[in-house]
């Protein structure tokens, strides 16, 4: 085929101005997002700057505290929320996926699928005002029980908080918020399950829940997995169901049911950025460049896992 | 195998009959219902009506696991087992959902009548006010949010299907993903920073809250708009192309209207998902009492915000602040709601029949 670059060449498209144009701007709009990005991480560290640099007893906010001082705590307590909400919402969203893709009816899991995205789009100024006002006072008479029966466990230690307004609360309502986004991605991993192996689990004489087990889990583990780190990512930045539920305290504790409770970076910066002002600012504008680098972390190690599973996935 | 002896149906010996299940609930239900009230009416209290539906829960899986395990076989009995802690697991998901909408509709309904709707908040300190300068607020900081992330956000995405190729269509792409976990509150101290930068102190205004909308909004614009590209068939393209037509004249003339209906569910749908954001307006726009149009000048009210303050902050008389904050509540979700269901109308309505 000697011919064939010659003619290749002769072939070639032509390169109109408006072709060049419109390329152009879909080559802009992508660079654009490039440097917003670029943007909020230099912005961010800009002006967090202050906070490190400035002699940390002319800044109201901190109280006498050094920075890291005052961070540490938010810090555990963002961490602690999150992984509290992660640890109940995991099973409880895997059991649902599991409903609607392998135990419920066509047409109910097609409803359920419907109620899930919607659970999903509801404001979080919604929970958090339910979470506050309805779901506490649910729970303390609760509370109350699990002080008096097993206070021996430091995580139950009280002193019982007299409103219900716990971190154990707050982690419940940030459960409730994380289940529709996790639900929603192992779903979609649990019906991408082969089928040919599921049906021959089956007819092996499998049990339903062997053939799960056997054939659905082992494909969907990758998925699994990257859904929780996302789910984990929309909890560690979730803001206003935190800030309404929980009475803060600002401390380090481990306890679940007490009145005094640690926050989390969100919330504190919720609360305190309407009064902050001079450095107060640039040390919450820092807190939040924490919370950036930690929710980055967690969600580019989720894409990692998704991308790899990605290459090995379906039949091939 | 003395198969002559046997009495009972082969096929169907050996397993618990379909009725199980719920004589299994009813017994353990009854057990603990006169167990629990017995002891509530000895002791003078209330019936323990959480820890009779957690006891029963608990029965019926134990007395039905054991059950099976005798009948069936320990391998039937933890399919049972498993299948009924999944539907367990659903219905416990479904009773938060339940008690929500019942609160928000229910406490909300107090004070959802015309002046909610038709008054601010300025010179209100008790009673009556309303949400219309949060609403109007809400509508112009959303609206400006989406003019600039949908044109950014799709011409992203036709850059990703039609034109990317290469080491910058994967930064962008993963850059993309990376902007879809940012968390709202950084997004509103990026704007809050830029417009301290651009503008110097104080300047909290209704533009502000657009760009930290924009920022949670982008990434949800370009997946769904690459999702809905990259469904348009490659032989409507070729056959755009074998006509003579240049690529771009093909985007924009063929691709496009065959994916737009997906392309608006999609956008509808990020809207819905900032119009309820409240940490980035808080931290951005403020809030105020007043009617304010401008976006570019002072604190805006937006309708979170409002819930939020009127929680958050309650004045001398509490009840009036609070049954504002649902009928705030309330408002929000039916925005929601509205929003959602209009995106599946267009998806079904406007889907292109690619079919014969």
């Amino acid at each position: 085929m000697t011919t064939a670059s010659p003619q290749r060449a002769a072939l070639r498209a032509v390169r109109r101005p408006g072709d060049r144009i419109f390329s152009g701007t879909a080559l802009g709009a992508g660079v654009v997002i490039l440097l917003l990005l670029a943007a909020v991480a230099i912005f961010l560290i800009t002006e967090s700057l202050p906070a490190f640099t400035a002699d940390p007893d002319e800044i109201g906010m901190l109280r006498g505290a050094t920075f890291l001082e005052y961070v540490a705590p938010l810090v555990f307590g963002t961490l602690w929320a999150a992984l509290l909400a992660l640890i109940i919402a995991a099973p409880l969203a895997v059991g649902i996926a599991l409903f609607i893709s392998h135990f419920a009816p066509r047409r109910l899991a097609a409803v359920i699928g419907y109620v899930v995205d919607l659970l999903a789009a509801l404001p979080s100024v919604v929970y958090g005002l339910w979470g506050a006002t309805t779901f506490a006072p649910i729970l303390q008479p609760f509370y109350v029980w699990l002080n008096e029966n097993l206070g021996w466990i430091p995580l139950f230690e009280g002193p019982v908080s007299a409103t219900g307004r716990t971190i154990a609360t707050a982690a419940l309502v940030l459960a409730v918020m994380i289940l529709p986004i996790m639900t929603a991605i192992c779903r979609e991993v649990f019906l991408q399950a082969p089928r040919l192996h599921e049906e021959a689990a089956l007819a092996l004489g499998a049990t339903r829940w062997e053939m799960i087990r056997m054939a659905v889990l082992p494909f969907a583990r990758g998925g699994m997995v990257s859904a929780a780190m996302l789910a984990l990512g929309r909890a560690l930045g979730e803001t206003m169901a935190v800030t309404m539920v929980l009475s803060a305290s600002g401390v380090i504790t481990f306890d679940l049911i007490s009145s005094t409770n640690p926050t989390t970076i969100p919330a504190n910066i919720a609360l305190s950025f309407p009064e902050a002002y001079g450095e107060g600012v640039n040390v919450l504008i820092a807190t939040g460049l924490i919370l950036f680098i930690v929710t980055f972390a967690v969600n580019a190690i989720a894409r990692y896992i998704v991308n790899r599973r990605a290459a090995f996935s379906g039949a091939n | 195998m003395s198969a002559v002896t046997q009495r009972a149906n082969p096929l169907t010996a050996g397993r618990l009959p379909r009725w199980s299940n719920l004589a299994v609930l009813a017994a353990s239900a009854a057990v603990f219902g006169v167990a629990l009230g017995l002891t509530a009416a000895a002791s003078g209290a209330a019936f323990p009506v959480p820890a009779f539906v957690i006891a029963t829960v608990l029965g019926y899986l134990v007395l039905l696991v054991l059950l099976s395990r005798v009948v069936e076989g320990p391998r039937k009995a933890k399919d049972r087992l498993m299948r009924n802690l999944v539907v367990a697991a659903f219905l416990l998901a479904l009773t938060p959902l339940i008690s929500l909408i019942v609160t928000v509709v229910g406490r909300g309904a107090a004070r959802f009548d015309i002046a909610f709707f038709t008054e601010s908040m300025r010179n209100v300190t008790g009673e009556g006010g309303g949400v219309l300068h949060a609403v109007v607020g809400t509508l112009e900081i959303t609206a400006a949010a989406t003019l600039i992330s949908v044109p950014i956000g799709l011409l992203t995405a036709i850059y990703l299907v039609e034109y990317g190729r290469g080491w910058l269509a994967r930064a962008i792409t993963f850059f993309v993903d990376v902007m879809t976990g940012i968390p709202s509150i950084v997004a509103g101290l990026f704007a809050f920073s830029l417009f301290l930068l651009l503008f110097g102190p104080g300047s909290r205004m209704g533009l502000s809250g657009a760009v930290a909308l924009s920022i949670l909004m982008i990434p949800v614009v370009v997946r769904s708009s690459e999702e809905m590209l990259k469904l348009v068939p490659r032989d409507l393209r070729e056959a755009s192309y074998a006509l003579g037509v240049p690529k771009w004249r093909t985007i924009l003339k063929v691709v496009i209207p065959t994916a737009i209906a997906g392309i608006s569910t999609g956008v509808m749908l990020a809207i819905a998902r900032v119009i309820g954001e409240t940490a980035p307006l808080l931290i951005t726009a403020g809030f105020t009492q007043s009617m304010n149009y401008d976006l570019t000048d002072g604190d805006m009210m937006s309708l979170p915000v409002f819930v939020y303050n009127s929680y958050i902050s309650q004045g001398v008389d509490a009840q009036a602040y609070i049954d504002r904050a649902w009928a705030g509540a309330l408002t929000l979700i039916l925005i929601v709601m509205l929003l959602n269901l209009l995106a599946r109308l267009v998806a079904k309505i406007f889907a292109p029949k690619l079919g014969r």
